[in-house]
């Protein structure tokens, strides 16, 4: 097997989709989809191991030597982005059993499984590949599939959330795809590695700028960096629980990976310290904390606060990118992985209480903490991770993210940082407000806990925001080598 | 629909000139200009006209909605499964020089598999997406 491995874990999803769609309806599709997620995960798991081991995996495609064949390269970083999505894939599966054959039209199951895996097999092979142009590829891939998946929310808002992710969508791709051809001219490369190489020779000219200026551009709409997360609330917002889940807590952290991987493999550091890209990262960043932070203080929809509550914390993300140091792209990665942990739980429980009352309007949950105890629970649990309590996965995050501003002398993202984790008690404290201490309606029928299926998924996430809160070998340790690769430095 | 007599017979001249129009530029396609994405469109193309002269029910008829999902499934499947079979006969994925006794063999047979693949997808998808808008509003 070796090397194959790194293959495979693009190819059995991939080979899987086509498969699922063709299923009878059923439960056949969901058990075809478990599987493959599993598969996914374990090969991910092996995968970082043995870079974590034996240093980077080169797998050559078709056989053909890069620079001329498509090369997938994976080292600690895409190892490390690897084995989150997978993971989150093989926990979201079980939870949408019973919440896909609630939320979606029995004919469309198959189809709406098939899409999840495309989704799945885009989202992987973003990271696998080293190719610059493969990553538009498999970018489309997952970006389709997503907008398919988005349609299928029940409301009819779901068409049009879809729809403006597309426009939103299709306009980042398209500017990373022309920020390639641009740098393409100029190094007549597209293999990451040996345009790195090539790049330091040009990297004066004009159109190697305009290039780059085009792939951040691109980046930052698929990542909903702000101001340019307009698609972001409303697509997590209508789209089925499950999506929700999936892609809040995969799909903006591969695209965080593809810019760090431009940013600092691609070009070489020093140029992106010399134009003012990470000024405006830093910028950028600290406005999207504290102006999405506010706007999900003002949410009526629990689905929607959390989105801003998203485009705040990928706010964090790209202040560490714009640092530019070893502790600071330590602090995105850990961050990223500590999110996707902390917003999967809360988008699985709130998709629990969706399930349960078929309606995410902060005015219809109150006092439904105390009939689903379980999923109260998930939620303050994964709020004070969200908050960044010491014990807990995001104390961990913004812990090196402070750092990294303190070593620089940088106070006012110190304050910023601190200012959006206390804002991020005050949106939090509306949503357990609301489902712990305000009166129950009268109106409403007799909820119980949420079945088992949902549960379990959800509490194995808010456990592991825990785990990692406590236990930072596995977390750190991979950051530490993965930012080394990054920045070609020790922290 | 009322018959025209003209577009009938012209069409019915015409569709089997570009269903072996599409054939030629799939199997000729590592040959000369052309692949599966063409010779895909053309092939639906064929078809797109028949249900535009002979109404969408009989197009129907000639190829059923179920089959065609089967049909642009299939395509990916065997793209995918020409690199699995190259995986098993010890290459990397992909790489059609395993598959044939030699390398100028191998690398003929896969291209064509793959574009074969490529083909039945794009004429499948080009039909779903075709009867989908067309069939609007009919029930």
């Amino acid at each position: 097997m070796g090397n194959h491995i790194s293959l495979l874990l693009v190819i059995v999803p991939l080979i899987a989709a086509p498969l699922v769609a063709v299923l009878p309806r059923g439960r056949l599709p969901w058990a075809a989809s478990f599987f493959v997620s599993v598969v996914c995960a374990v090969f991910a798991g092996i995968q970082l191991w043995s870079v974590l081991q034996g240093g980077v995996i080169s797998y050559e495609l078709g056989g053909w030597a890069p620079p001329w064949g498509i090369e997938y390269r994976i080292d600690a970083v895409n190892a490390f982005v690897a084995l989150i999505v997978a993971v989150i894939a093989a926990l979201t599966l079980p939870y949408a059993l019973h919440s896909v054959e609630r939320e979606i039209p029995e004919e469309k199951i198959p189809t709406f499984y098939s899409a999840l895996l495309l989704c799945l097999t885009g989202l992987l092979g973003i990271t696998q590949t080293g190719d610059i142009f493969n990553v538009f590829v498999f970018l489309e891939i997952s970006s389709l599939s997503s907008y398919a998946l988005i349609s299928l929310g029940k409301s009819r808002q779901a068409f049009t959330s879809s729809y403006q992710y597309l426009i939103m969508g299709t306009i980042g791709a398209t500017f990373y795809l022309i920020g390639v051809g641009l740098l393409y001219s100029q190094t007549g490369t597209l293999n990451m590695q040996d345009m790195a190489n090539i790049l330091p020779s040009v990297l004066h000219l004009n159109t190697v700028e305009t290039g780059f200026t085009f792939i951040m551009v691109g980046i930052a709409l698929k990542l909903a960096l702000f101001p340019l997360h307009l698609w972001l609330p409303n697509a997590y917002t209508y789209a089925p629980s499950v999506v929700t889940v999936f892609l809040a807590a995969t799909a903006t952290k591969v695209a965080v990976y593809v810019m760090l991987r431009i940013l600092f493999t691609v070009f070489p550091q020093t140029f992106t310290i010399a134009t003012p890209a990470d000024e405006l990262f830093i910028v950028a960043g600290m406005a999207g904390v504290i102006i999405a932070s506010v706007y999900a203080i003002y949410q009526k929809n629990i689905k929607r606060l959390l989105a801003y509550s998203s485009v705040a914390q990928i706010g964090y993300m790209v202040l560490g990118i714009g640092f530019a140091t070893a502790t600071g792209l330590m602090a995105t990665l850990i961050h990223l992985f500590n999110h996707a942990l902390m917003k999967g739980a809360l988008f699985m429980a709130i998709g629990a209480i969706i399930y349960r009352i078929d309606s995410c309007r902060l005015d219809q949950i109150h006092g439904l903490g105390r009939a689903m105890p379980w999923t109260f629970g998930a939620i303050v649990l994964g709020g004070l991770s969200l908050i960044g309590v010491p014990g807990t996965a995001g104390f961990i995050s913004k812990w090196y993210l402070v750092t990294a501003a303190l070593e620089q002398s940088a106070w006012l993202p110190v304050a910023v940082i601190l200012i959006g984790s206390l804002l991020a008690v005050v949106y939090m404290g509306k949503l357990i407000e609301a489902l712990y201490f305000k009166p129950v309606t009268d109106n409403r029928k007799v909820v119980t806990e949420a079945p088992l299926m949902l549960l379990m998924p959800t509490w194995c996430l808010v456990l592991a925001n825990i785990y990692f809160g406590l236990d930072t070998d596995l977390t750190v340790g991979v950051a530490e080598q993965a930012a080394a690769i990054l920045g070609g430095m020790k922290p | 629909m009322k018959p025209n007599l003209i577009l009938h017979v012209i069409a019915k001249f015409i569709i089997p000139l570009i269903l072996l129009f599409a054939l030629y530029v799939q199997f000729h396609g590592d040959f000369g200009p052309g692949g599966g994405f063409q010779a895909g469109v053309i092939f639906s193309a064929a078809i797109i006209l028949y249900s535009l002269v002979f109404g969408l029910e009989n197009a129907e008829k000639i190829i059923p909605h179920h089959w065609l999902r089967i049909l642009a499934s299939l395509g990916v499947v065997i793209y995918a499964g020409v690199g699995i079979e190259s995986l098993f006969l010890g290459g990397n994925y992909l790489d059609y020089t395993f598959l044939g006794s030699n390398q100028i063999a191998g690398q003929h047979l896969g291209i064509l598999l793959v574009e074969l693949g490529v083909g039945i997808t794009v004429a499948s998808a080009m039909l779903i997406l075709f009867f989908a808008f067309a069939g609007r509003g009919r029930e």
